[in-house]
């Protein structure tokens, strides 16, 4: 309205396309205010409204209002969205360059615009900003910086000035107390994935108009998909900073711009490439097939017959000498065999004292409780797991342990049927120790009656999804099963 | 098709199936195998995974992709899910849907990597500020840790509201079967997201009322909507109660233990039935009602000092309801429970 007004005042021709009008991006009357709809919520002399108006006349010149998506603070800049009539997001205090980073990778053809206050960015969200840049996410973050918290009533930023006098440092910023105040600016040019990080200022018509062109610069750069840009805007705060609107310009020509200098820090937007990213929806086939599910064939439940109407073994032992596997790859054929099945891992205190365990149900029922307590299977690698759980092993159940390592077994075993493996001097003449576990599987194997070899080396195999490791392993296998029917 | 694979991974293949587009997550034990699979697989799938910085950075990207109309995820366990509750709370305030896994660890404080089920009040009553609920659902089996993650995305949507699937370190370390089929999963439409269509230009994702009377609709629209939710989602199961002399309750990992004592004292003459939860919030108190004989003893049973009780006593008013619990990491075994309820018994 004021510019037609000055337009008939001076009686110049001039087509009203080539006048400067409020930008389209701009709400006409920001009806999403509560009170007050012609005016903003700022306060007079604020550098805030300033900004905003850069920046929705670049969104407007540029064509991208449809394009851009805004995501606000909380601070002074919280209500953002009266004004501006793209999408929009509020953030929780300083999480705006996280949530930034959540809508840019969900919207990799939008401009994201991340604009946060110096209590926002710098103190309670600093993380989450500093890790945006590093990422390099594709956004623009205006960082307003006023030297104080606005909203809140004047207190204490991390850029507030030494001897400046807050709220919360009444006697002034000392170094002592609060240290010296923080160069966002100065520390993001040192990271390596941003491509524009500059310091600007709303004080006088000069430095507006530089900053305009930086704007410009920084947003065509979101809408190349340049990656990160990241502008620090000095803005004055009359109100907090109780100055008059004109001292307050001054005072940061004369005052701010000493500690937090002007200019453009890093620049390689002409440099870098675009960064494209696509977002897939695929099909189920596809996600079969990521997670390896089409390798494995459906099965139906085959005639077996069980040593136990419920398998409950736990296999024992040091770690390292696949205990874990063991129960892991039996587990795995017995879901091949088409039973139900659980795998368990022993968890904090049971691994004290040198045993680490795991315990594996299979049953033709559905499965209650996958801990096993009382096993009727018993693998034990090493002595302390064998004086630990053999006991427990009632009077039909089934122990099998490693001789190579233990050379005593407890007084106070329940059951007769408990055999010594010589599994880690056989494993080791056959060329490796540690397949030690895999003699006790073939043995195991045999000595349930579970599976026949065939079946043990075919599960095996899919199991390891390797031909070589499983080669490898095969004798073991072998040699274990055949000692069980001797 | 059929995969044996940890509870952790379930949930993964889970968010795939139901067309998750992101994950963000941080690390911690014992979760990890979730953000670890979701790495694997979404970055294959050209989904999105980020590992943020921290839990609260992780939660935000959350919600900036919730907001942009995603179905997304996080996972963490106890401390990482206090550290996650104000995010929560802004996503329940901005009616935004997303899925959030907590693999329960022993707290408080650093506590350690066992399994408890410690996290129950602070993910079923609410952990963040404000007048909110969360719809929790606890599956005890790897088998549920997938289906239910897909009905929590269905959830999430259908009421735009986040959903917890809430675990415990046994349920996640654990390996069972899953079988994956294709299946149809409900979408929902999302005109309220942002993204760079112009339509979306009006839409404001906020959770911010000034005027007093404004946020008090706002609060009340979302107290009516999870009152719907309570009617109507409220979920449990309820094996051999109908004679039952003692109901014994549990969820997760507890209600295996119980199913299992259930079944050996059963054949003892003992007549002991189970109610295990399926939904935490709602909790399915109605059903409770209906499936404890009215002369029955009531034995709660978790991995916590008291927390769940709570809930089974407001449900079960006019029943005597006792507490059994381990904690630390510890879980109770079959012997030790069947001790507890013969002793109720008695």
């Amino acid at each position: 309205m004021l510019y037609n007004t000055l337009v008939v005042l001076l009686d110049i021709d001039i087509p009203m396309s080539q006048i400067l009008q409020k930008p389209a991006s701009f709400f006409e009357n920001f009806d999403r205010k509560p009170s007050q709809q012609n005016t903003t919520h700022y306060c007079p002399g604020c550098g805030h409204g300033i900004l905003n108006k850069l920046i929705a006349e670049t969104i407007s010149d540029l064509d991208i209002q449809d394009q851009t998506i805004f995501v606000g603070p909380v601070g002074c800049g919280v209500f953002y969205y009266y004004y501006f009539d793209v999408a929009s997001v509020s953030s929780p205090h300083g999480r705006a360059s996280a949530v930034g980073t959540g809508v840019s990778r969900s919207n990799p053809d939008a401009v994201t615009i991340v604009y946060q206050g110096d209590g926002d960015l710098a103190a309670i969200g600093t993380s989450n900003a500093l890790h945006a840049a590093n990422r390099g996410e594709n956004m623009i973050v205006f960082f307003v910086n006023n030297n104080i918290y606005g909203m809140t009533g004047g207190q204490l930023a991390p850029t507030t000035l030494i001897n400046q006098k807050t709220t919360t440092s009444p006697y002034g910023r000392s170094l002592r107390n609060d240290g010296p105040p923080l160069h966002m600016t100065e520390l993001i040019s040192q990271l390596e994935a941003p491509v524009l990080v500059a310091r600007v200022a709303m004080n006088s018509p000069k430095n507006i108009m530089q900053a305009r062109k930086i704007i410009r610069r920084g947003m065509q750069a979101q809408k190349d998909r340049k990656g990160y840009v990241f502008i620090e805007v000095l803005s004055q705060c009359p109100t907090n900073w109780r100055k008059a609107p004109i001292d307050a310009c001054k005072w940061i020509d004369e005052v701010v711009t000493k500690t937090f200098p002007l200019g453009v820090q890093k620049d390689i937007v002409d440099e870098v490439e675009p960064m494209i990213r696509e977002l897939k929806h695929p099909e189920f086939h596809e996600i079969a097939h990521a997670v390896g599910l089409d390798k494995s064939e459906t099965l139906e439940t085959k005639e077996c017959a069980l040593p136990y109407p419920e398998i409950r073994l736990k296999s024992a032992g040091f770690g390292g000498q696949g205990v874990l596997s063991l129960g892991l790859i039996f587990s795995f054929a017995t879901m091949k065999k088409g039973l139900h099945t659980t795998w368990l891992p022993s968890y904090g205190p049971e691994m004290r004292g040198g045993v680490a365990n795991c315990s594996v149900v299979a049953s033709l029922e559905k499965i209650g409780t996958p801990v096993v307590d009382t096993p009727n299977i018993l693998v034990a690698m090493n002595k302390p797991s064998m004086f630990r759980f053999a006991p427990q092993v009632p009077q039909d159940g089934l122990i099998i342990y490693n001789s190579t390592m233990i050379d005593e077994i407890p007084s106070d075993i329940q059951t007769p049927n408990v055999f010594a493996l010589d599994a880690g001097n056989i494993a080791a003449e056959l060329g490796n120790p540690k397949f030690a576990n895999s003699v006790v599987l073939g043995f195991l194997a045999a000595k349930t009656r579970l599976f026949t070899l065939d079946e043990l080396k075919n599960y095996v195999r899919a199991y390891f999804a390797n031909d070589k490791i499983f080669e490898a392993n095969v004798p073991a296998l072998e040699r274990g099963f055949a000692m069980a029917q001797e | 098709m059929k995969k044996l694979v940890k509870g952790n991974e379930a949930v993964v293949i889970g968010a795939l199936v139901a067309g998750c587009d992101a994950y963000f997550g941080y690390p911690i034990t014992p979760a990890s195998e979730i953000a670890h699979k979701a790495a694997e697989y979404f970055l294959k799938l050209g989904k999105i995974f980020v590992q943020a910085e921290c839990e609260v950075g992780s939660i935000n990207m959350v919600y900036g992709a919730a907001s942009s109309g995603l179905r997304v995820m996080t996972a963490s366990s106890g401390p990482g899910i206090s550290l996650k509750q104000e995010g929560v709370s802004y996503l329940a305030g901005a009616n935004l849907p997303a899925v959030i896994v907590d693999v329960m660890r022993v707290g408080p404080g650093l506590g350690n990597i066992g399994p408890e089920q410690a996290d129950y009040n602070q993910v079923v009553k609410g952990g963040g500020h404000g007048s909110y609920k969360a719809i929790v659902l606890a599956p005890n089996s790897v088998a549920e840790m997938y289906s239910l993650t897909i009905r929590a995305f269905e959830l999430a949507d259908q009421y735009r509201t986040p959903v917890y699937v809430l675990a415990d370190a046994t349920i996640g370390q654990m390996m069972e079967p899953i079988d994956v089929q294709e299946r149809d999963v409900k979408h929902y439409d999302k005109p309220w997201k942002v993204d760079i269509s112009p339509e979306s230009n009006e839409n404001l994702i906020t959770s911010i009322y000034l005027d007093f009377d404004d946020m008090e609709a706002h609060i009340r629209r979302l107290d009516a909507k999870y009152h719907e939710i309570a009617q109507k989602e409220a979920q449990a199961e309820a094996y051999r109660t109908d004679d039952a002399e003692i109901v014994v309750t549990g969820f997760g990992i507890v209600s295996r233990l119980l199913h299992t004592v259930v079944d050996s004292l059963r054949e003892e003459g003992v007549k002991v039935g189970l109610i295990r939860p399926v939904t935490l919030w709602p909790f399915p108190a109605e059903y409770y009602a209906q499936h404890t004989p009215e002369n029955a003893k009531v034995l709660a049973v978790e991995l916590s000092a008291g927390q769940f009780v709570d809930d089974v006593q407001l449900a079960l008013r006019k029943h005597d309801v006792q507490y059994y619990g381990r904690v630390g990491g510890n879980v109770p075994s079959l012997n030790e429970i069947r001790e507890q309820i013969l002793k109720c018994v008695r």
